[in-house]
């Protein structure tokens, strides 16, 4: 094997490095400082590093900076800018928050964030204070802040366990894990006990006491080896990295998938997070996934919100979610988990034990046991459900369930099912021995199992056997059993009726989820087939708001950009006037490109779900939604179902937009070719008859014999009349390209010199009897121009010089450069502009004098404020103080590109 | 000038518009050349290979075929100097003719007298032998090709190769046009044909140094747009 082929790095590796480097080039970067407990001296450390930067002249900002009254600390505020707090007054009090938008706003280059894992008043825009940094770290802005090692997600129950402190304020171990760089701010606990007896450490009043227990010097040794093996695991992933990069590898491996498998038990939370803290040891991608199993269907309301708490945890951890529905839980799970290439499965650990332990083996032996390619992990402490629990609805919402009375009438089904077959045994009793009538009953079981469901085949089986007991068995009309054989016969009877049951309901209830699982794919279909029929934005949006009304009994609405950016409803729709839509949650999640209120970690106070519609060229509107039962959104399936209708709902208006920009292209196209076309017509079928007018007066003298003065003269108008016409459809023409704004300009870096000097070529003959003085310096750099168009636009100028001065006057042009413009002048010391007219001067069929003896029509400025405005510059008119008039163009100077001059 | 009038020369113009014609055939007849007419590029090619003109003057504007395409198929076999007429909207195929091989060119509304001027000094062109006067003079310039010595006033003035050659390419041609296209791909290699910044600093440098007033020039012509032209005698 060639040795340069096992050195290189992992293609995906080197993307996903590239990735990562241009998400953080743009991020702002985040630096925690980071210890083991309160009172370390994180928030110092904090101050010194921002005062450290400052002096290196960054704009530094305090956003929040708890000192707690102590004035070493206070004293390192001094000259640091501390944006004052938001007031929000909450349930009497007034708090003081961190002010987010005020910070947005300030924009400076770092940001000071105390107590990262601070929970903010309910009503602000994020429950977290970390969410409020993501968003100033999406806006560019570097972030200073502080954790405790406790407040880390997946330390939060070990640390638990230590200090017998559960604490409520957590934070995802991704903020750790992606912060650009971690400060560990360490303290022996001897020292820190120490700082506590001389008050330094600042305690909460209202909870002394507990406060006091957790400073143990026992607790202070383990969190310190916590904070201290967390940072060593940071520094030995940044290593990894480091060798990643660097292409010092020796095998590839296939990057690991991880799934752990939730149940309704109580450690539900304790088992994702073991299986996050070893989904991050092993550096794996992690699936969470609940399997929906008939007989997990029948948990209570409140066991399912547990499961979906679970769920939600997982994925706030980082897991992708998924629930699963299958008859057994095992072989769904490794079903899915060899679907997508799962290595390793985390279970919990189940506390059965004695009979109910031999009766039904726990998940994780009959994983192992099925399980050869998959490796199974046991987490300790997991309950498992209790089937005990009290029968309710499924938890999907499959379509009407049988109400109660219809429950009633499925028992009294149940019960004459067995009088029939009572009674039609007793006929047949002549012709049949005993055992062929237990099939009969079985048949009856069969059938109510069926039709009616578990409950009522369990109902049937019993009454069956008592049935056959009490007509068929000797002696019989009684219960008693003469033969002891005949109990085995009713015990083997009851349980097949039983088993009977316990199928055919399970076969109901799959047949259930396929149907519901059919309903879902139709729906998506037929939205898919209407989105793709609708050619009008209103009608993707009427579409989009029918199903997603249907399909999620919620009221929906779609809010459109504007030309601004700014989402608003496109027509306001019957019934939608009460939707509590809030217009600036809609306008964020358009901005953010994220989901935002009910159910969601921004703003989830919100009565309405608000989700951006993320199509692949841009985010195209935001949907939002009033849902009638909120669990109906917010089940996995569910919210991956409305991920995808949104994402349909955005392809569909972003294919629209695209018809529409098409179509706007092709009528541009045609009305642009047409304009040319005729202009191009026009400009031929003006000019040749012009061409031969010139041509024949001035060939008049050459054809025959000598022309008599007179005559000779009279070609010689007809030539000079055909000339101006001539001169005057081209400026017409000329205009009328120059307005439709359309003009191509062919720019080319050339010397102002050089166009004037052409301009003054073309113009030798009118400006004869005039001193034209040129002053150019020397060393006037060269300027990006249309040469054709810019030489017309001195052709004018001279012209009118040329016209409206006397003969003999003196005409002048000069150049500068000032700055970033060249400013050019012509001059003229003739009678000077009609005073308060100069402006009016550039406007279209304008001229000076209105009724005088000059030809002309006055479209000679016009085109030259649209050639100059055309280049970006621009184009002015003044009388000279020593009179005359003077005609001011700027244009700008650009960067001429390098001439490489010879020796 | 008073030049001995040489034998009649033969022109062959192509040009759709009869009335056009007309007024060609008397100014080019009153110069003393014989006049062959053609209405279509078709045949216009069969007049041009059956009488061996000393000059075609072509419309690009012909409604049979692309002017720069006829220019093309006459300079595949012919020498014979061109002139294009055309009107303003057709500036890209104007230089596209000239670089096609064309000689010069007339916008149309034009007169007789500029007309009959560019017919003297391309036929003079093609009577001259080529390269056969070692010294060429143009207003107060002397230029000496043998000895790639340039004098103003009797006094030499210093050229850089580059600008000497970018001379000697315009005197090679002089009086015709040479578009941006041709100079720099002679002077500078066909890799520069778009630096036309090159061109056009060094032509202002040549005015510098040749024209009695560079902004102003009499020689060196520029044509906005096109190209540059010497003009030897204006």
């Amino acid at each position: 094997m060639n040795a340069d082929l096992d050195n290189r790095p992992n293609p995906d590796e080197l993307l996903e490095k590239v990735q990562r480097e241009e998400a953080q080039a743009a991020r702002g970067k985040l630096k925690l400082f980071f210890g083991a407990c309160p009172g370390v001296g994180k928030t110092y450390a904090m101050l010194v590093a921002a005062r450290t930067a400052l002096d290196q002249g960054v704009d530094v900002v305090v956003g929040v900076a708890e000192t707690h009254g102590r004035a070493e600390t206070a004293r390192l505020l001094e000259g640091l800018e501390v944006l004052p707090r938001r007031t929000v007054a909450y349930q009497g009090r007034e708090l003081q928050e961190f002010d987010l938008d005020a910070a947005l706003a300030r924009k400076p280059a770092l940001i000071l964030v105390d107590e990262l894992a601070h929970s903010n008043v309910a009503g602000s825009r994020h429950p977290k204070r970390w969410q409020d940094v993501e968003e100033l770290l999406d806006a560019g802005i570097d972030v200073y802040t502080t954790v405790n090692v406790q407040h880390l997600e997946s330390l939060n129950d070990i640390v638990g366990g230590i200090t017998g402190i559960q604490v409520r304020e957590t934070l995802p171990d991704r903020l750790f894990e992606q912060a650009d760089e971690v400060a560990l701010v360490d303290l022996p606990p001897d020292d820190l006990l120490q700082r506590m007896k001389e008050g330094k450490v600042y305690l909460a009043h209202q909870a002394e006491r507990a406060i006091r227990n957790f400073f143990r010097k026992g607790n202070l040794i383990a969190l310190r080896e916590l904070a201290l093996r967390r940072t060593a695991d940071r520094v030995d992933v940044q290593m990894r990295e480091y060798r990643a990069d660097q292409a010092i590898r020796e095998v590839w491996q296939a990057k690991e998938r991880l799934l752990v498998c939730v149940g309704p038990g109580a450690g539900g939370d304790r088992l994702v997070r073991a299986a996050a803290r070893l989904a991050a040891s092993l550096h794996a991608d992690w699936i969470a996934a609940y399997v929906e199993t008939p007989r997990l269907q029948r948990l209570s309301e409140a066991n399912r919100d547990k499961i979906l708490k679970t769920l939600a945890l997982a994925r706030e951890l980082g897991a992708e979610t998924a629930t699963l529905s299958g008859p057994e839980g095992a072989p769904t799970l490794l079903a899915y988990a060899r679907a997508r290439n799962v290595s390793k499965l985390v279970v919990g650990k189940s506390l059965r034990t004695g009979v109910s332990r031999l009766l039904r083996a726990p998940l994780s032996d009959r994983l192992s046991a099925l399980a050869d390619d998959v490796d199974v992990y046991v987490v300790a402490h997991e309950e498992e459900a209790r089937p005990t629990d009290k029968p309710v609805s499924m938890p999907l919402d499959l379509g009407p369930e049988p109400a109660s009375k219809r429950r009633w009438a499925s028992y009294a089904w149940a019960a004459g099912v067995c009088v029939a077959t009572t009674v039609l045994a007793r006929l047949v009793l002549p012709w049949f021995d005993l055992a062929n009538l237990i099939m009969l009953y079985l048949v009856g079981v069969a059938w109510v199992a069926a039709q009616h469901g578990r409950g009522p085949a369990v109902l049937a089986s019993v009454l069956s056997v008592l049935a056959f007991n009490f007509f068929f068995v000797p002696p019989v009309l009684s219960f008693t059993v003469a033969d002891t054989r005949h109990l085995l016969t009713f015990v083997i009877m009851l349980a097949v009726g039983l088993t009977i049951s316990t199928l055919a309901a399970n076969l109901r209830y799959q047949a259930r989820i396929a149907s519901y699982r059919e309903r879902r794919a139709r729906a998506l279909n037929d939205l898919g087939r209407e989105l793709a029929g609708a050619l009008l934005v209103e009608q993707i949006v009427e579409t989009a708001r029918n199903h997603l009304e249907g399909l999620f009994q919620s009221k929906a609405c779609i809010l459109l950009p504007d030309a601004h950016e700014k989402v608003h409803s496109p027509t306001p729709l019957p019934g939608h006037k009460d939707l509590p839509l809030d217009p600036a949650i809609a306008q964020w999640v358009y901005d953010h490109q994220q989901p935002a209120g009910m159910g969601t970690q921004s703003l989830a106070g919100a009565p309405m779900h608000y989700l951006p519609l993320k199509a692949p060229m841009r985010t195209r509107g935001v949907l939002a939604l009033q849902p009638s039962q909120k669990r109906l959104l917010f089940l996995p399936e569910q919210t991956r179902l409305l991920e995808t209708l949104a994402a349909q709902i955005a392809l569909a208006l972003e294919r629209v937009h695209y018809v529409e920009v098409a179509q706007d292209a092709l009528v541009r196209m045609e009305s642009e070719r047409l304009r040319n076309s005729l202009l191009a017509a026009l400009s031929h079928d003006l000019r040749t008859p012009l061409t031969v007018l010139v041509g024949l007066a001035d060939s008049l003298p050459l054809a025959g014999p000598p022309l008599p003065t007179a005559q000779a003269e009279i070609a010689q108008a007809i030539r000079a009349e055909a000339l101006r016409t001539s001169t005057l459809v081209s400026n017409l023409l000329e205009m009328a390209r120059l307005q439709q704004g359309e003009v191509r300009l062919k720019r080319e870096w050339l010397p102002l010199e050089e166009v004037i000097g052409a301009a003054l070529q073309d113009l030798a003959g009118p400006l004869a009897r005039h001193a034209v003085r040129v002053d150019l310096p020397a060393d006037l750099p060269l300027l990006e121009l249309d040469a054709t168009l810019m030489e017309r636009v001195f052709c004018n100028l001279l012209e009118n010089a040329a016209k409206y001065t006397p003969p003999g006057s003196q005409i002048e042009v000069t150049a500068r450069q000032e700055g970033e413009t060249a400013v050019i002048s012509v001059s003229d010391n003739g009678p000077g502009l009609p005073p308060g007219r100069e402006e009016a001067l550039f406007e279209k069929f304008t001229r000076g004098q209105e009724e005088s003896a000059v030809a002309g029509v006055g479209l000679g400025l016009a085109i030259v404020r649209a050639i100059v405005q055309a280049h970006k510059g621009t184009a002015r008119a003044e009388n000279r103080p020593e009179g005359g008039a003077r005609f001011i163009i700027t244009l700008p100077a650009g960067e001429p590109p390098e001439v490489q001059q010879e020796a | 000038m008073d030049e001995p009038r040489p034998p009649a020369a033969s022109v062959v113009v192509i040009e759709d518009e009869p009335q056009i014609r007309r007024f060609l055939r008397t100014a080019l007849e009153a110069e003393g050349c014989v006049m062959a007419e053609a209405d279509t590029a078709a045949r216009g090619l069969v007049e041009a290979g059956t009488r061996k003109p000393d000059l075609i003057i072509l419309d690009l504007g012909l409604p049979d075929r692309d002017g720069v395409e006829v220019v093309r198929d006459l300079r595949a076999w012919s020498t014979v100097p061109i002139l294009i007429l055309s009107a303003r909207v057709d500036e890209s195929d104007k230089v596209a003719a000239l670089d096609a091989g064309a000689d010069d060119y007339l916008t149309k509304p034009f007169g007789v007298a500029e007309l009959l001027a560019r017919v003297r000094a391309l036929l003079r062109r093609r009577r001259a032998a080529p390269g056969d006067e070692p010294v060429v003079r143009f207003g107060d310039v002397a230029v000496d090709l043998s000895r790639r010595q340039v004098t103003r006033h009797g006094e030499e003035q210093h050229l850089t190769p580059i600008e000497f050659r970018l001379l000697a390419l315009l005197i090679a041609n002089a009086d015709r046009v040479l578009t941006h296209r041709q100079l720099l791909r002679e002077v500078w290699g066909p890799s520069h044909a778009e630096d036309t910044h090159y061109l056009r600093v060094y032509m202002t440098n040549l005015r510098r140094k040749l024209e009695s007033d560079p902004t102003l020039p009499r020689h060196l012509r520029t044509e906005t747009g096109v190209g540059y032209r010497l003009v030897l005698e204006p």
